[in-house]
């Protein structure tokens, strides 16, 4: 199995974010809020550092 | 924008609905960390327990279909630390190991990344178990 970068990245911010909404939060709806939360923050945070790599390297 | 975190019963104070019940303590922990989400099947929260294995074994399994290295030995404090996230998997790399499945070395890219995925689950796995804990001894409020 060869995935993208980009796609290893969003099937490590889906699992992540499931185990972290679950266990830091104590009802249903602010699980998926938090889980939500986390997956936004995991791929803009790999979208934004990308960017500044790819500055930094011209 | 995050949500409010848990609130947490001041010290010396018992939780607001402690969940009582009879049994060995620490047996949701121990079997969370041997099967990823069993410590929340004992609770019956079937549900998030349900989520939580997808998740961990998902996470281990595209690890191994990354080629991800499996750390049988450490001869650096890298190689202790990696050993130890993918002990945190407990069974699942029991098993893998006995059965000779993950790469020895990490040829590809795609294989160390593997690795690093094996290594999280192993530690969302042990988050996984004591969220588990915390919902038996009441910490954490069962909804």
């Amino acid at each position: 199995m060869t995935p993208s970068h980009f796609t290893a990245v969003l099937l490590f911010a889906l699992c992540a974010s499931v185990v972290f909404g679950i266990t830091m939060r104590d009802t249903p709806r602010r699980m998926f809020r938090y889980g939500l939360y986390c997956f936004a923050l995991f791929v803009g945070s790999a979208i934004v550092l990308s960017w500044v790599m790819f500055l930094i390297a011209r | 924008m995050a949500t409010p975190p848990n609130r947490i019963p001041a010290a010396g104070r018992p939780a607001a609905r402690p969940n009582a019940q009879g049994g060995f303590v620490y047996l949701p922990l121990i079997a969370g960390w041997l099967v990823p989400g069993a410590g929340h099947f004992l609770l019956r929260k079937w549900g998030r327990g349900a989520l939580l294995a997808a998740s961990i074994l998902g996470m281990f399994i595209l690890g191994l279909a990354m080629q991800g290295k499996l750390y049988t030995s450490a001869h650096d404090i890298l190689e202790i630390l990696s050993l130890v996230g993918d002990l945190c998997n407990g069974l699942a790399y029991f098993v893998t190991r006995a059965l000779g499945i993950g790469a020895d070395q990490v040829q590809v890219t795609t294989a160390d990344w593997g690795s690093r995925f094996i290594v999280v689950a192993g530690l969302l796995n042990v988050i996984s178990a004591v969220d588990a804990h915390n919902l038996r001894t009441g910490r954490k409020p069962l909804e």
